[in-house]
């Protein structure tokens, strides 16, 4: 069994190595162009609106999601998405660019009233922190940068974490009553960031402390 | 075809009111014991057994009683009301009820002089409401009026929409209609009415006493901690609808600003 499924898991990383890069953020163009066109043929119902809104928001947490699934995903099931994993996070942050934009131009529209909300609503408060963490990212998320920044590239990209927790707080505080969705969206962000703290490492340390 | 019978002309129409459509109106729905999200009720609520339909009506009446829907409805006088429907949520529409004035239920019943308050209560149908086994809030749903803002003409117990039977989605086969007040105070598939001399406990409140007040009357000037109400976004605009002012006491203040006078609408929220 184990040799199969490592069999079936390299067979898939070599089948995902042919598949392009650009293809990643085609189909991520795709989307938003895609939800536009419902929204204005009566697709998303009939407040496009919050739909608009609503769906950029939960894909880009989705994306985070995926991108933070990489590594663990790497290191415990041998699955290699690494070459996509800058992709990922540009898409995550175009999505949440075009959440935003959504939210100023069609939601709020009242220039007045956006800096208010910033200042005075703390779920607009910890998703506009969110958005503020991850600019430096898509800033950066060039060879370029990668190149000249050199480790502190890796130490900066850390920020991914507390946007990304912000961010499914940001959810979780705007819902009515008491819901479960976005807790399990929470839920999934802090298990993925656990799984980076060094546990594993000091688990193996103790067990071998046991068995000596 | 039930509670259709003797349209009468409609009574309190604004001017100048477009009604939203027959579409918006019925699928676009918050009644959580069909799911949270906007188009659940759409799709879930036609589980919802409305046939035979019962109202428990209790507590201080000279009449208390379990009273059929049909017995209730003959004795009633169908009318229709255009009112503007204004959601905690910062959304609005414009629907044509049809329905009796709640005071005229109550009187059937025969208010006793001691109540003060009325309290309502949605049916509580695992089985056919799926939503429930979520704990969103606190089942069943509840809610409640004093007792002069149920006695109050506007004050609708609403049967249909558009001349046709009020669809499941929206509260059939009885719904509160309070026009001066947060959607979520009109409440859905009434089976129970009690009239009480203290202020009975109400689901959202129950659920967040800051956010959401025993009145929940429209006001433009008292925020929901989360969000502004001073504007609002009318249902049907499109991508690209405009949000409007919201008025005070939604456009009734004329009717009802009275039942509140010398009262601090901030505190009261």
């Amino acid at each position: 069994m184990e040799l199969g499924a490592g069999t079936f898991i390299s067979r898939l990383n070599s089948a995902l190595r042919r598949i392009p890069i650009w293809s990643l953020y085609a189909l991520g163009a795709l989307y938003p162009a895609w939800l536009l066109y419902l929204g204005a043929t009566g697709g998303l119902g009939v407040e496009p609106i919050e739909a608009l809104e609503h769906r950029l928001g939960k894909r880009a947490l989705q994306l985070l999601i995926f991108g933070l699934a990489i590594s663990p995903m790497r290191r415990h099931l041998g699955l290699n998405l690494l070459k996509f994993r800058r992709a990922i996070g540009v898409l995550a942050f175009a999505y949440v660019c075009l959440h935003l934009l959504v939210w100023l131009v069609l939601d709020v529209q009242i220039p007045s009233q956006i800096w208010a909300d910033i200042v005075k609503r703390p779920y607009i408060t910890v998703g506009m922190a969110a958005f503020l963490l991850m600019l430096p990212l898509a800033v950066t998320s060039n060879n370029w940068s990668v190149r000249s920044l050199g480790p502190r590239w890796r130490k900066l990209h850390r920020l991914v974490y507390p946007a990304a927790v912000l961010a499914a707080l940001h959810y979780v505080m705007l819902v009515k009553g008491f819901q479960i969705e976005p807790l399990i969206y929470l839920l999934i962000m802090s298990g993925l960031l656990v799984l980076r703290l060094p546990i594993p490492i000091l688990l193996t340390r103790l067990r071998r402390a046991d068995s000596a | 075809g039930v509670g259709l019978a003797g349209i009468v002309k409609p009574a309190d129409a604004k001017e100048g009111l477009g009604p939203n459509t027959w579409e918006e109106i019925t699928s676009y729905n918050n009644y959580y014991e069909f799911g949270t999200r906007k188009d659940d009720p759409a799709k879930y609520a036609h589980t919802l057994v409305t046939e035979p339909w019962s109202v428990k009506i209790d507590g201080l009446v000279d009449r208390p009683g379990e009273y059929d829907f049909k017995d209730i409805l003959s004795e009633m006088t169908i009318e229709e009301r255009i009112y503007r429907f204004r959601c905690v949520e910062a959304w609005s529409m414009v629907i044509p009820w049809n329905g009796f004035e709640l005071a005229d239920l109550l009187n059937m019943a025969g208010v006793q002089d001691g109540a003060k308050f009325v309290a309502f209560e949605t049916a509580y149908r695992p089985d056919e409401m799926p939503g429930l086994q979520y704990p969103v809030l606190e089942w069943p749903y509840r809610e409640g009026l004093r007792l002069d803002e149920a006695m109050h003409p506007l004050t609708l117990i609403a049967t249909g929409i558009y001349g046709k039977t009020i669809p499941n989605q929206n509260g059939a086969p009885l719904r509160l209609v309070v026009p001066w007040k947060y959607g979520f105070k009109s409440i859905k598939s009434i089976v129970r009415i009690t009239l009480t001399d203290t202020q009975p406990p109400t689901s959202w409140n129950m659920a967040g006493p800051r956010e959401y007040g025993f009145y929940s009357n429209v006001n433009p000037n008292v925020d929901h901690p989360r969000w502004s109400q001073a504007s609002e976004r009318p249902i049907g605009g499109g991508l690209f609808a405009k949000r409007e002012p919201t008025l005070m006491l939604n456009g009734y203040e004329e009717e009802v600003a009275s039942l509140y006078e010398g009262m601090d609408l901030a505190a009261n929220y």
